[in-house]
């Protein structure tokens, strides 16, 4: 397959400056792509993968720049070319598709005419020969209605509409490269399912080679033809996607891959017993956008009559793409977000919906949250003893003995004493979510709520957060709300499994069952849709 | 979809929006003249102690001070709605007539100055912008920072001094030369010759905070996606700041005007008050030196209403400039 | 990308006690040199307010020698029209200006935290009714309603107070509002209440401390505006008939400009300098309090 490689990196340098953590965000890094292919390259954050796409496009940030090496596009050293050489390159011969549609597409400007820009900047035709070709390209990248599309702003697009017209426009030119960096990851399961569909079907039509970043070996598999790794600024190796996915040699590989979740669901735990610990009936919760005063609102009912019931020791996970309500049931459950109506039963005999605000506070130790964002989840103005510890003062508890409360919840999620008198700052994400965990723990709580928490983290982060989780759930005896998006992570934590999808739930059962039996039509789809489901590492 | 009809809906909403802060503005003049120490028709005749039997009798007609508070409150009201202003004894005029024949001079001053000062504010902050840290932008920047420093009086003042006074260049005062009788053109001439200074003083402090703003606008905007998206299709810089930027970087200064407006109509008044222009400024300082406050109250309210009137027009234009907003 | 890139450029910050966090503020605010002068000549200011009294005993009404007496003769700055000593009145003026813009900032801070801070943490009915109030005080010609609550209330320092706390407060209300909204919807802040702990707490220890930097900064340049609003209402004749004051001074010589411009150029210059110095320490605290949102 591999003939003359239309893009050959060669021992790229890239220099960060003085006061990054690092001298270097790619170090000596070479691969080649191929004509007819796409080559996925694999990489935690910092791994330098993102940067090494951008200069490629000579789009290096201030301040960053390419040191030594070489990057040929059919024999042309990008390096080298002047600034206006630069510009008739990008675009024509290679363009790039970004993360986040949303911000890479001007709000102000219709998506006919920043796909037009393309073809006015490096051709000549007559309008009307443009629009077709934008016509016919809106065609070929699935979006009907292109009538409507061309005088529409990227806000009136949906998530993956706007990332179909984004590729529509790198695809316009007809360039021999495409670079996409993380193209999916701002999108839900089941759209991501239907780009990468079309990435593969177009890359085969028109014969381009693609350079596809991506963190997220699911998607490799889905996609790749060959892959390279990456790990702090160097790649550390390269082959064919089936060679990769299934024997890698390098350890680095090895340990990315064995982190990967896997979706068939792990055995079922005997720790549970039938006493239910939280019951949740009725709960509805609707929101008003924008109106009052007389002027018209718009209705969202975010969580539609939702009922749960999880026994003490259980694991239920709520699942669901974004939008879905999961989050703000999570926060109807543990009082965040006053419901209309409905009831949180928990321990069997104290309905948290019935309570005033102020009988509410006592109570709410019962019930204690782990959150997703490990950067704006601690008060970055509190030190980590203080953050821990702060709760159980709340409570009554006097100072010293929250204070070595805390010192030992430190020590139980893997963390060093000392890191007491810290602060938020200075840990890393990983670090953050322990501590996150054992704020949550300093009330003993009963029922630990976690919403999405280890979805901000890296694959091999995630991997620890998530057995530590496990471990705390097994040692405490804790009964677990778990909200992800993610059935990978769910298949590997949870014993039941409710479905969500409009603010109903519209299946709940063993995790077993719905992972190998699934009965209605929309979880059918999400399973369908998981990237790698076919891929089994190992 | 017919966007015309969208927007005139969009207007009418906006209209009604506003009559709470109309409200407001009357209840708040009803609240003052009440909450001010002594008899309210004594606070609104002045301490002047020049108001005549039948000036006092009127005012307590006005204000129905016989009456019981609500009373007085929903009268004065009806009367406001109605656009009955009151009566000023002192220019023996309605003080409505008063008031309507001193916009369009007001109008006047105030459409150059919003032109000049949004203008020149986004040019140079957007040459700030293009260079930030050289010489043209640190000018730029020390020229904002003293003219948002300076008062308007005294700008004006100064210049007075300097093109009025020793170089003859400008007339010192007034709208029109009156002693020339200019008919056409040249009375536009005229007009002109004698708006520069005032325009420019006024212009001079939203100059400042529109260059600013811009520059910053700029520079935050520059960090965007888009800009990176713009920069791989191969377009070259200028481009990218002129088709890209631009539109986007400005927004903040209009939704800044917008709210600037209701300052500058106060900063007419010291304006108009240095130069003798004759628009409904001078006629706050004149009604305020003859301590007529009917006048003042009815002054305030129809700046008010100036107000909100300019509002819906900036809000408009705002709409045209970004397709984000929904004329709900 | 981006979000990724900055990962790699970020800088580990090392351990540190509040007074090295002081020191390293300080550090900050000195590196911006035009915040240093100004905080200079803003010292020098206060200084001379404070000393005043002492060096002009008599007062600034005080008659001291002929009139129009020019600048740099036996008087440093002249005399005015009626023969008062210029620099008295200078002095005297800095004490009301500073005065004026301090005590009506304060009132204005404290009542936008109020208002804006109630509305961002409590959101809903209460958020939409205050942001509403703000709009339409926003809304109001602010300039002309003080020179009424001024013109009504008749001139004195308390009305002129009042008249510029009224006006002044909408912007803080609104960036606190915005400020309380934006923690009120972070992580931290859910982790507070789910714990259990007080609304009054909650506020006071962990959403304050996180805004209290551009709480000073917008204070900061509340009081440059104060400043500039008092000497306008002055200068138009609406203050205290016992106070001196920089724009009464400048309204009172303007009929005098033909013949002694300096009478009118040097009290504008006293207030030009002091709201300049307050606009350039006001930078330096915003580059200081909140590195990550330095201008370039």
């Amino acid at each position: 397959m591999p003939a003359a490689p239309i893009l050959d990196i060669r021992g790229l340098t890239v220099d960060l400056p003085h006061w990054a953590d690092r001298p270097q965000a790619v170090s000596n890094a070479g691969l080649t792509l191929a004509r007819d292919e796409i080559l996925c390259v694999v990489g935690e954050s910092g791994s330098g993968k993102s940067v090494m796409a951008r200069a490629v496009m000579g789009l290096l940030p201030d301040h960053v720049r390419a040191s030594a090496g070489s990057i040929l596009l059919e024999g042309e050293d990008l390096l080298r070319a002047t600034p206006s050489r630069m510009r008739e390159i990008r675009g024509s011969r290679v363009s790039m598709i970004f993360q986040e549609p949303m911000t890479a597409l001007n709000p102000v400007k219709t998506i006919g005419a920043q796909i037009d820009e393309m073809l006015d900047l490096h051709m000549k035709l007559s309008r009307r020969d443009r629009t077709e070709r934008i016509v016919a390209m809106l065609q070929s990248v699935r979006l009907s209605d292109s009538d409507r599309l061309l005088g529409a702003y990227p806000h009136q697009l949906s998530g993956g509409q706007r990332q179909r017209a984004m590729i529509a426009m790198a695809l316009i030119l007809e360039p021999a490269v495409v670079i996409a960096d993380e193209p999916t990851t701002a999108l839900d399961v089941t759209t991501q399912a239907s780009i990468l569909a079309l990435f593969r079907e177009i890359q085969r039509a028109r014969h381009i080679g693609v350079l596809f970043i991506t963190h997220d070996f699911g998607v490799v598999a889905e996609i790749a033809d060959r892959v390279a790794v990456m790990q702090r600024g160097q790649l550390v190796e390269s082959g064919t996607a089936e060679q990769m996915l299934n024997a890698p040699t390098h350890p680095y590989t090895q340990s990315l891959i064995a982190a990967v979740p896997s979706l068939a669901p792990r055995e079922r735990r005997m720790k549970m017993d039938a006493r239910v610990v939280l019951q949740v009936g009725g709960l509805e919760k609707t929101y008003h956008v924008g109106g009052a005063f007389g002027r018209p609102g718009r209705t969202v009912r975010a969580v539609k009559s939702v009922d749960l019931a999880i026994c003490h020791g259980e694991t239920l996970g709520l699942v669901g793409e974004s939008g879905s309500g999961k989050s703000t049931l999570a926060r109807c459950i543990v009082r965040l977000v006053d419901a209309e109506r409905g009831s949180v039963i928990v321990g069997g005999d104290v309905d948290l919906m019935k309570l005033s605000r102020r009988e509410l506070r006592a109570h709410r130790r019962r019930i204690q949250m782990v959150f997703q964002d490990p950067y704006g989840s601690l008060d970055p103005r509190c030190t980590v003893g203080r953050l821990i510890a702060e709760g159980p003062i709340v409570h009554g508890v006097p100072e010293s003995e929250a204070v070595s409360r805390a010192h030992a919840l430190l020590e139980l999620v893997g963390l060093e004493r000392r890191a007491a008198d810290r602060f938020p700052h200075e840990f890393s994400g990983g670090q953050r979510q322990r501590i996150g965990i054992a704020r949550a723990l300093a009330l003993e709580p009963s029922i630990l709520v976690a919403d999405e928490p280890v979805s901000a983290l890296d694959v091999s982060v995630q991997a620890q957060v998530l057995r530590l989780l496990g471990d705390i759930r097994d040692q405490l005896d804790l009964t677990m709300l778990f909200i992800t998006h993610d059935l990978r992570v769910a298949a590997q934590v949870c014993d039941t499994i409710a479905v969500m999808h409009d603010g109903e739930i519209v299946e709940y059962g063993q995790t077993s069952r719905i992972y190998g039996d699934p009965r209605h039509e929309y979880t059918q789809s999400l399973l369908a849709a998981v990237p790698g489901r076919h891929w089994h590492p190992r | 979809m017919s966007v015309a009809r969208d927007r005139a809906r969009y207007v009418g909403l906006r209209i009604a929006q506003a009559v709470p802060t109309i409200l407001l503005i009357v209840t708040l003049n009803f609240l003052l003249v009440h909450l001010a120490p002594g008899n309210a028709a004594d606070v609104l005749a002045g301490e002047a102690g020049s108001a005549t039997p039948q000036y006092m009798a009127y005012l307590r007609h006005q204000f129905g001070l016989d009456q019981p508070l609500y009373v007085q409150y929903l009268d004065y009201l009806k009367n406001v709605v109605t656009f009955d202003l009151g009566y000023s004894f002192r220019e023996g005029m309605p003080v409505r007539d008063l008031i309507l024949q001193r916009l369009g001079p007001t109008l006047l001053l105030m459409g150059t100055t919003i032109v000049l000062s949004i203008g020149l504010g986004i040019l140079l902050g957007i040459f700030a912008a293009s260079r930030p840290g050289s010489l043209g932008d640190n000018a730029i920047s020390v020229f904002a920072l003293v003219s948002y420093a300076t008062p308007l009086f005294w700008v004006g003042l100064m210049l007075i001094v300097v093109f009025a006074i020793d170089l003859r260049w400008l007339p010192t005062s007034g709208m029109v030369n009156i002693a020339a009788f200019y008919t056409g053109w040249q009375k536009v001439g005229d007009v002109a010759r004698h708006l520069v200074m005032p325009a420019i003083t006024l212009s001079l402090f939203y100059m400042a905070l529109y260059v600013r703003l811009m520059r910053s606008s700029m520079l935050e905007q520059r960090g965007m996606d888009y800009v990176v998206t713009a920069r791989s299709k191969g377009l070259t810089e200028r481009a990218i700041t002129y088709r890209h930027v631009l539109r986007n970087a400005s927004l903040p200064v209009v939704t800044m005007a917008g709210v600037q407006i209701g300052n500058l109509l106060g900063g007419s008044v010291v304006v108009e008050t240095v130069f003798g222009w004759p628009g409904i400024g001078l006629l706050a300082f004149k009604a305020l030196f003859a301590r007529d406050l009917n006048l003042l109250l009815g002054i305030f309210f129809v700046a008010a209403c100036l107000v909100i009137v300019v509002n819906i027009i900036v809000d408009l234009i705002y709409t045209l400039l970004d397709p984000r907003i929904r004329l709900r | 990308m981006s979000a990724q890139l900055n990962a790699v450029v970020a800088t580990p910050e090392p351990v540190r006690p509040w007074h090295a966090h002081a020191r390293e503020l300080w550090q900050r605010f000195a590196r911006n040199r035009a915040a240093l002068v100004g905080l200079v000549v803003l010292v020098l200011i206060v200084a001379v307010a404070l000393v005043g009294p002492v060096l002009f005993q008599q007062g600034p009404f005080e008659l001291a020698g002929p009139p129009f007496s020019p600048p740099f003769g036996q008087f440093a700055l002249g005399t005015d029209m009626l023969g008062r000593n210029e620099l008295a009145g200078i002095v005297y003026g800095a004490r009301t200006s500073l005065m004026i813009g301090l005590v009506a900032t304060l009132f204005a801070t404290l009542l936008g935290v109020l208002l804006g801070g109630v509305a961002g943490y409590y959101g809903g009915g209460v958020d939409e009714l205050v942001m509403r109030l703000t709009e339409m005080f926003q809304t109001i010609p602010s300039f002309l309603f003080a020179i009424l609550v001024v013109a009504i209330l008749s001139p004195s320092i308390g009305s002129v107070i009042l008249a510029i706390a009224v006006v002044a407060w909408p912007p803080m209300a609104r960036l606190v509002r915005g400020e309380f909204r934006a923690l009120r919807n972070r992580e931290f802040v859910e982790a507070c209440i789910s714990m259990g702990m007080s609304d009054a707490r909650v506020i006071v220890r962990h959403i304050l401390p996180n805004c209290v930097s551009s709480i000073i900064v917008t204070g900061s340049l509340l009081v440059a505006t104060a400043i500039l609003t008092e000497s306008a209402l002055s200068f138009l004749g609406l203050s205290d008939p016992n106070v001196m004051s920089w724009g009464f001074m400048v309204g009172a010589a303007r009929d005098f400009l033909q013949r002694a411009w300096w009478l009118c150029a040097i009290p504008g210059v006293a207030i030009l300098v002091t709201v300049f110095a307050i606009n350039l320490v006001g930078d330096g605290l915003n580059d200081a309090l909140n590195p990550r949102l330095r201008r370039l």
